[in-house]
């Protein structure tokens, strides 16, 4: 059987046009979710209250060992059930980004731990508030080295994202499987979502690369 | 409210063999991919290296779900052959991780401090030696910890099978509980979750006893962390005793 040019460019556009859409927004709503998250979570396993680390971080392990798909069903299918009902693109985008959020906190953890001691022993000297040594003087040494780990979670992220369509969002892979069922015929609008998936993932992690330079000269 | 439990645990169960098939499967396959591939990367050939780093970007570049459609929406119609549901799936799982695993070999490989090819080379080693008695020996400690996460990875990625039709665990309970029992959807995903929470626990356990293996035979003790606790708890019983310098 033969690649057919002529019905790849007639399902282009629709899986461009709306797939790729829903993608990216989801790829970066979820980013936002879990790089502001796992910052909370990050902050609260270093809490003075051992109960809280604890739970903190159990929390994170049992996100991290089990499937993010089995999480999407089970905010899609409990969450309605006790009364809370979101659309499944805003279920999409806060499991995936609850998610990833347990793995960039461990990100911001090792940025805090690289923070030289002597940085906490000089914000104890000039009796700053617990508030003020973290945000004007730990974080801002911390995070900006993160910055291109952070950039690799969200690339993993967005490769997570076709997950979704078993809930009804219709991401890159999904608008090439309703363009693909639609005629029956599904090798041309599969490949076409392989591959926008090989560009933008690809593009993104030359992003991040430069990123990385930048972090690595400014320091 | 837990009337239904312990169907609910034999329906999930009934779908375990397929998940622990595909995790091993997917494993097996990485893991020999991860190596061939890890070592191709850092060949001498050129077109060796450039045909590894190509198998490497593609499947890395590209999405779990996205290749298990085209193995098995797209393949059946090139080729004109179905493969089963599951042998795609753990194909799939294979390539895929396997992209990653030769990273972390080709990252472990070239961890291995110059003095030790030095070494082998002033020992007049052919390379074939140098590569299995001295540097992967000593490689193979560095890889079993990233080993250990992208396994657990490989494990969460076998959930997605459900999405080609394989019945394995999440499968029986997105389409034979959920049908059933949609009220009482916080139990049962619960209980899957829990389920894959200790297939993960194993899978560490696994790799845990691996690394100790993989040390002893380097000569390196337990592990560098049991070493440095050990270590710690030896300075801190030292100077309990007043030991070191008279001060």
């Amino acid at each position: 059987m033969n690649w057919d040019w002529d019905y790849a460019w007639e399902v282009l556009p629709g899986i461009v046009g709306e797939g790729l859409l829903v993608t990216l927004r989801v790829t970066v709503l979820a980013s936002l979710v879990a790089y502001a998250l796992g910052l909370v979570l990050a902050l609260l396993r270093r809490s003075p209250v051992a109960v809280v680390r604890w739970i903190v971080w159990g929390f994170i392990e049992f996100i991290r060992s089990t499937p993010l798909i089995v999480q999407v069903f089970f905010a899609f299918f409990v969450l309605p059930n006790i009364g809370i009902k979101f659309d499944p693109e805003p279920t999409g985008v806060i499991v995936i980004g609850l998610h990833y959020a347990c793995y960039t906190a461990e990100v911001y953890r090792a940025g805090i731990d690289a923070v030289p001691k002597g940085q906490w022993e000089a914000a104890t000297a000039l009796s700053l508030p617990r508030g003020r040594t973290w945000f004007a003087v730990i974080l801002p040494q911390a995070i900006p080295r993160v910055l291109p780990a952070l950039g690799n979670y969200s690339i993993s992220l967005l490769k997570e994202t076709p997950i979704l369509l078993t809930i009804g969002v219709l991401d890159i892979v999904g608008a090439a499987y309703q363009e693909g069922s639609a005629a029956f015929r599904y090798p041309e609008p599969i490949t076409i979502a392989g591959v926008l998936f090989l560009v933008v993932s690809y593009s993104a992690s030359l992003l991040v690369r430069r990123l990385e330079r930048r972090v690595a000269r400014s320091n | 409210m837990f009337d239904n439990l312990p169907e609910f645990i034999s329906t999930i169960l009934d779908g375990l063999g397929l998940t622990l098939a595909a995790t091993l499967g997917g494993i097996a396959i990485s893991a020999v991919l991860s190596f061939v591939f890890g070592l191709a990367m850092l060949s001498g050939s050129r077109i060796v290296r450039v045909v590894a780093r190509i198998y490497v970007e593609i499947w890395r570049g590209t999405s779990e779900v996205v290749q298990l459609f085209w193995i098995f929406f797209v393949l059946p119609v090139l080729v004109g052959y179905q493969i089963v549901p599951l042998m795609a799936g753990i194909v799939v799982l294979g390539l895929n991780f396997g992209a990653y695993g030769a990273e972390i070999v080709r990252g472990a490989i070239q961890a291995v401090p110059r003095a030790q090819y030095e070494g082998a080379i002033a020992l007049s080693l052919t390379p074939a030696q140098r590569m299995r008695r001295v540097i992967l020996p000593q490689a193979l400690v560095e890889m079993v910890p990233p080993f250990n996460n992208l396994f657990i990875q490989l494990l969460k990625g076998s959930a997605l099978l459900t999405m080609i039709t394989v019945p394995e665990m999440t499968n029986q309970a997105r389409n034979v509980l959920m049908d059933l029992y949609t009220g009482q959807a916080g139990l049962i995903w619960t209980v899957l979750l829990v389920f894959y929470l200790l297939l993960s626990v194993l899978i560490t356990f696994g790799m845990k006893f691996l690394e100790r293996r993989a040390a002893r035979i380097v000569g390196r003790g337990p592990s560098q962390a049991a070493r440095d606790r050990g270590l710690a708890i030896a300075v801190e019983a030292g100077a309990g005793r007043g030991g070191g310098f008279p001060t």
